[in-house]
């Protein structure tokens, strides 16, 4: 039996540059954040985020790390528009692969089903045509003929998502309102890099004291490896184990002012070890 | 457009926003009424608890709830009727099962509507939130939109990019593809505008009480087409005032989105 624990460092070192990372979550709810962190204090450069965009996409293009975002939106929920990104978008750091939010869902779905694209009339008549020329459409073969717009299958090198409760083995729980595509993500990312946070690691007979049969959305079928990092999501919203840290997130928005106010959240918030993080986390309250 | 009662004349503007989302949805019958914002959710709520009782509505996040009140509830209090992830909310907008009414940040005389980037797109002079639903909502479902800030920049001659797509552009892919497209309303602070003319260009359909039709047309960066006569927008029944001050918007949120 797989004993699939790891650590961010090592999922880190299991990355390339240029390589596509799906990112789990949504908006500035159940991110990533500790494995996010430790992509932001790497090495890595020129990297497509795929993403239901919070300030998973934020922290890693004020890191520099990002080279193209593919996204249908990037908001902090309570602070409506994500400050780095915008700079990055307003600057022209970065390459913009923009999707209509349901189109996202057939991409992943699409990759995850091994077919080149999956059919929608969603996205007929907008701008995506002019913003996003990977986008073609497809005539169907049977009656009618109709013309519908060919999503393609979204091409991942990994996928990162945070749970709530995980086992060892590699199965997940959420216990909040939603799973997001976070299943989606590690079922269209390759086999050896799809990597799961989680709050706690339980027994797998354990799990059925968390919550209920039907929040184990995540089989260990489609994840490499697990890390136990409580608080992980940190400053995002991992409910009910915690809400989102909105003063955090207002510093952490202030801190797109200028580079001097990023580069001193950089240093006392990403270029440290997620212990430290923590620890630092737990003095400051 | 309908007697004005003495309770009704202490109606605010807020009030009569509300009101008119909630006739945006007349009609509408069995289906996900998705109003986004402050005023379209109370608006929403007021459409469900007087004319459209079958509308079904969500709690903002996960969940599709029988609730009158408009604000955030605990989950002992919610009335749940369906768990609605966030991936559902497409099984109802691909089967047609929903009208949604959306912000814009630009919106034109066709109904197109940006809420992506201001600009060029490739390098952007403002970057918003980004397409968001809004190309899959307008090409399967009837939409809306809610302005709060009606002015020649929002309501204006061109969008810098189409998220959500009008008239023109729907009317562009023929028959077969648009045949599910509805811009129904455009509800403004000051105004009620549709697309009920011939070629689908936007109508001035009626304008809030205290507001003039020049009023409106300065504060428009469009051509409106205006009807001989304009109406007045339609104040709160006295029903619908106990509703919107006693149940589904107490608190007065309403009024900080619409100062009177």
């Amino acid at each position: 039996m797989a004993d699939k624990r790891t650590t961010e460092d090592d999922v880190v070192a299991s990355l390339s540059d240029g390589m596509t990372i799906a990112i789990g979550g949504w908006g500035s709810r159940r991110k990533p954040m500790s494995m996010v962190r430790a992509i932001a204090r790497s090495d890595l450069k020129s990297l497509t985020i795929v993403t239901y965009g919070g300030p998973d996409i934020g922290m890693l293009c004020a890191a520099g790390k990002v080279k193209r975002a593919v996204y249908a939106f990037v908001s902090l929920d309570t602070i409506a528009l994500e400050p780095h990104f915008r700079a990055a978008r307003q600057s022209g750091a970065i390459e913009d692969e923009p999707l209509d939010e349901g189109m996202f869902l057939l991409a992943l779905q699409a990759a995850a089903w091994r077919v080149p694209f999956l059919p929608t009339r969603v996205g007929l008549g907008s701008d995506l045509f002019r913003d996003n020329p990977r986008l073609k459409t497809v005539v169907s073969p049977y009656a009618g003929s109709e013309e519908l717009v060919a999503v393609p299958a979204l091409a991942l090198d990994a996928a990162l998502i945070h749970q709530n409760r995980g086992d060892e083995r590699g199965n997940g729980q959420f216990l909040g309102p939603d799973i997001y595509f976070d299943d989606l993500m590690a079922q269209a990312a390759p086999t050896g890099r799809r990597f799961m946070s989680v709050e706690r690691i339980v027994d797998t007979k354990d799990m059925a004291k968390e919550g209920s049969h039907h929040t184990r959305r995540i089989s260990r079928m489609s994840i490499d490896g697990v890390i136990e990092a409580p608080n992980g999501a940190h400053f995002t919203s991992c409910d009910p184990d915690y809400g989102r840290d909105e003063a955090f997130q207002k510093e952490y928005a202030a801190a797109a002012k200028t580079s001097e106010a990023w580069a001193e959240f950089k240093a006392n918030w990403v270029d440290l070890s997620e212990a430290d993080y923590q620890s630092r986390l737990r003095a400051r309250s | 457009m309908s007697p004005v009662s003495i309770e009704t004349a202490t109606a605010t503007r807020a009030d009569v926003c509300a009101v008119a989302v909630a006739d945006t949805f007349r009609g509408d019958g069995e289906i996900l009424a998705n109003p986004i914002g402050t005023i379209p959710m109370i608006g929403g709520r007021l459409a469900r608890a007087t004319f459209e009782p079958d509308l079904c509505m969500t709690d903002g996040e996960a969940a599709l709830i029988a609730n009158d009140s408009a604000y955030e509830l605990t989950a002992d209090e919610k009335i749940y009727e369906y768990w609605n992830p966030y991936r559902s909310m497409f099984d109802w907008v691909w089967s047609g099962r929903r009208h949604v009414m959306m912000g814009a940040t630009q919106v034109d005389q066709y109904g197109n509507q940006n809420i992506a980037a201001i600009g060029d797109y490739a390098k952007p002079r403002t970057q918003l939130l980004g397409y968001r639903g809004a190309p899959g909502n307008t090409i399967n479902d009837t939409t809306s939109y809610w302005v709060p800030n009606h002015s020649p920049q929002v309501v204006c001659a061109t969008v810098d990019t189409v998220c959500g797509i009008g008239y023109d552009r729907a009317a562009a892919l023929g028959e077969t593809a648009s045949r599910f497209h509805e811009i129904r309303r455009v509800v403004t602070n000051l105004c009620v505008i549709d697309f009920e003319t011939r070629d689908h260009r936007a109508r001035l359909r009626s304008v809030h009480p205290g507001v003039t039709v020049d009023q409106v047309v300065a504060a428009t960066g469009f051509e409106l087409v205006i009807p001989d006569d304009v109406a007045e927008s339609r104040s709160p029944d006295d029903e619908e005032l106990r509703l919107l001050y006693t149940v589904i918007d107490p608190e007065g949120r309403r009024e900080a989105e619409v100062p009177s």
